[in-house]
């Protein structure tokens, strides 16, 4: 069952086309990340969601009930901001109660709920302090806390973790993702960072330009890239592009072998050691190319290699419009572009 | 090598150099202090010794003690002048705050003419006050006054406004108000752009009406600004003597002294500088209640960003 549906929707900042004909749907207790570079309407199409923006064009329907019209409180969501939102002059306590305040939720349950949900994210000893005295990851928590309370079955997150360090960051992650599976809520997750989306999603819709550039599986996204630009977004280091007539040849840094034998001569660049792994920058022809070598790599700068892949690994697109060649369904878009 | 010259040197010059800290700190603070001395605390002091003295016609002054404190407390114009003052007060500091952030929160939002509007609610402040004082002498003037105009149309006599001991002070209050609210919603204005919109949406997300967001999100965080504009509205209540002076001269009957006029008048008209010296005290004394108050009790309780 579909819990949030998008069909078409729009929005426009005078000529500026922040969203454009964006169509998707969230399942049921899935989590979905919206990805993309700073600019690409993400966080709009977030906000068009919530109810913060108001749609140019297209519906929204949220539980198969059409909420386009209605008011962010009217469609029953809660909402983690980046800048997380609390309000400075309220104690933790009356942050997270905030919403069943408002909804004249009785004393009693108010408590019970707002023990219940200090344990689940760790709040419970610092009740009655103010967010300035918080750290990042605690107030994090604070705004964690104020939109599962609600128990609304749908929760939206604006890149709630760019304010925090990486080790933070890396906790957050699996502890957001957990909550969202054990209390089974829809989430619609905003991020730029590519690490989040894979991790995290049941579905990541990249974006680009306001458009959708693709929409899948975490696993669909690294191992079948419908474009070049998804190519170039997903994976750390991402795919090596290498120039070939009119085509773009893609392909995996893990996958590229430095042999003896290899068919491709190359220049090593420089040499990133990263414990279990080393990267390796090399240089075919004046294109750089990246290769990932388990452990710690002997090879230094300035070394000549070569470079061998298989067949089977490379990703072909058409280095005009990007698109992937392999597939059907694009080769009828690059007809339909080429018109 | 490079340690031990960068130990060694810290621990020679410790004590001379939290001293030398010291010296420039003090030294730094010097200007600032020297005005403050000069034209502040000197005059304050210099202010109550001269209180309790009088001047003779040679120049001579003799000690009297608390002679003119006491003459004060039999004073009526005194008694009526602070009674008054507590009415302008009363009337203009509540109504004004309120009408400042009113306009703030109008001319906050997003629509045209937005800048056109503020410049009209700011233009009372930029205006010399003895213009203002002159544009409102005219609203009030009998029979061809703008006010007595209107009244003309509903087919309703004149009415000497100022010159009536009943709708002196009222006048007086409104001039102010149109006067101060106008100076005070730019603070508002400036508090209310400090504040994050993620609050509002954050509140509206969570089914909060836009009065509850007010109540609960907005004005708790305008508090330290709140503050203080009520602060500087009393303040501004007791030193009002420009429009007093064009206006009406604190009459009828003393119907619109205030202190500071008093004041004014006791020590350049009736040359009563001993007498004026006791009044300023008076007036000292409510001006720092009035900051002990903010300082002592209210500060703690406001939520600071």
């Amino acid at each position: 069952m579909s819990a949030i549906t998008l069909n078409r929707v729009s929005k426009f900042w005078g000529a500026m086309r922040a969203v454009d004909d964006v169509s998707l749907t969230a399942d049921e207790g899935s989590l979905l990340v919206l990805l993309g570079p700073s600019g690409c309407g993400k966080s709009t199409t977030l906000r068009l969601i919530a109810g913060l923006e108001e749609a140019d064009a297209g519906t929204i329907s949220i539980g198969g009930a059409d909420v386009t019209h209605l008011t962010p409180a009217q469609r029953k969501i809660s909402m983690v901001f980046q800048s997380y939102a609390l309000f400075p002059h309220l104690s933790v306590a009356e942050n997270i109660v905030f919403g069943l305040r408002v909804r004249r939720v009785s004393r009693a349950e108010r408590d019970g709920r707002l023990k219940r949900v200090a344990d689940i994210v760790g709040l419970s000893h610092l009740l009655e302090r103010k967010p300035s005295q918080l750290s990042g990851g605690q107030r994090q928590r604070v705004a964690l806390g104020r939109a599962i309370i609600a128990e609304a079955r749908i929760c939206l997150m604006d890149e709630p973790l760019s304010n925090l360090d990486a080790k933070l960051r890396h906790e957050m992650r699996t502890e957001i993702r957990t909550l969202q599976q054990r209390l089974g809520m829809t989430m619609v997750y905003v991020t730029h960072d590519q690490t989040e989306a894979m991790t995290m999603a049941d579905r990541v819709v990249l974006m680009r330009d306001g458009r959708i550039e693709q929409n899948g599986s975490p696993e669909e996204l690294y191992n079948r890239p419908a474009t070049a630009f998804t190519a170039r977004f997903i994976g750390s280091p991402p795919m090596n592009l290498v120039r070939q007539g009119d085509r773009l040849i893609g392909v995996r840094p893990e996958h590229v072998q430095i042999v003896a034998d290899g068919d491709r001569a190359a220049r090593v660049k420089a040499v990133e050691h990263l414990g279990a792994d080393s990267i390796v920058l090399c240089e075919i022809d004046g294109q750089p190319i990246s290769v990932r070598l388990e452990g710690f790599s002997k090879v230094q700068s300035g070394e000549d290699v070569r470079l061998a892949w298989d067949a089977a690994h490379e990703h072909r697109f058409d280095s005009t419009s990007e698109v992937r060649l392999d597939d059907i369904a694009n080769e009828d878009r690059l007809a339909a572009s080429a018109r | 090598m490079t340690d031990t010259t960068a130990s060694s040197i810290p621990e020679r010059r410790a004590p001379s150099q939290a001293w030398w800290n010291a010296v420039n700190a003090w030294l730094l603070l010097l200007p600032a202090a020297v005005l403050l001395v000069a034209f502040t605390h000197y005059p304050i002091l210099a202010t109550i010794r001269h209180s309790l003295f009088i001047t003779k016609r040679n120049g001579t002054e003799v000690f009297v003690g608390l002679d003119s404190y006491q003459a004060m407390e039999a004073d009526p114009i005194f008694w009526k002048a602070l009674i008054n003052n507590f009415w302008f007060a009363l009337g203009t500091v509540p109504t004004s705050i309120a009408l400042a952030l009113v306009m703030a929160i109008w001319v906050n939002r997003n629509m045209r003419g937005r800048g056109f509007l503020r410049l009209a609610y700011f233009t009372p402040t930029v205006l010399p006050m003895i213009a203002v004082a002159n544009i409102w002498l005219f609203f009030y003037t009998p029979d061809y006054g703008l006010l007595d105009q209107l009244r003309g149309l509903f087919g309703l006599g004149g009415w000497n406004w100022l010159g009536d001991p009943s709708t002196v002070m009222g006048c007086l209050i409104v001039m102010v108000i149109w006067k101060e609210a106008g100076f005070f919603m730019i603070f508002y204005l400036a508090a209310l752009q400090q504040l994050s919109p993620d609050l509002e949406e954050a509140a509206s997300i969570e089914g909060a009406s836009r009065w509850y967001t007010f109540r609960r999100i907005t004005f708790p965080l305008l508090m330290p600004t709140t503050l203080f504009v009520a602060i500087n509205a009393v303040i501004n209540s007791f030193k009002l003597v420009d429009h007093l002076v064009i206006m009406t001269k604190g009459g009828p009957n003393n119907a619109s002294t205030l202190l500071l006029y008093y004041i004014y008048e006791v020590a350049f008209t009736f040359q009563d500088s001993s007498y004026a010296a006791t009044l300023t005290v008076v007036l000292l004394l409510l001006l720092s209640a009035v900051a002990l108050v903010k300082f002592g009790y209210l500060d703690r309780r406001i939520h600071y960003q």
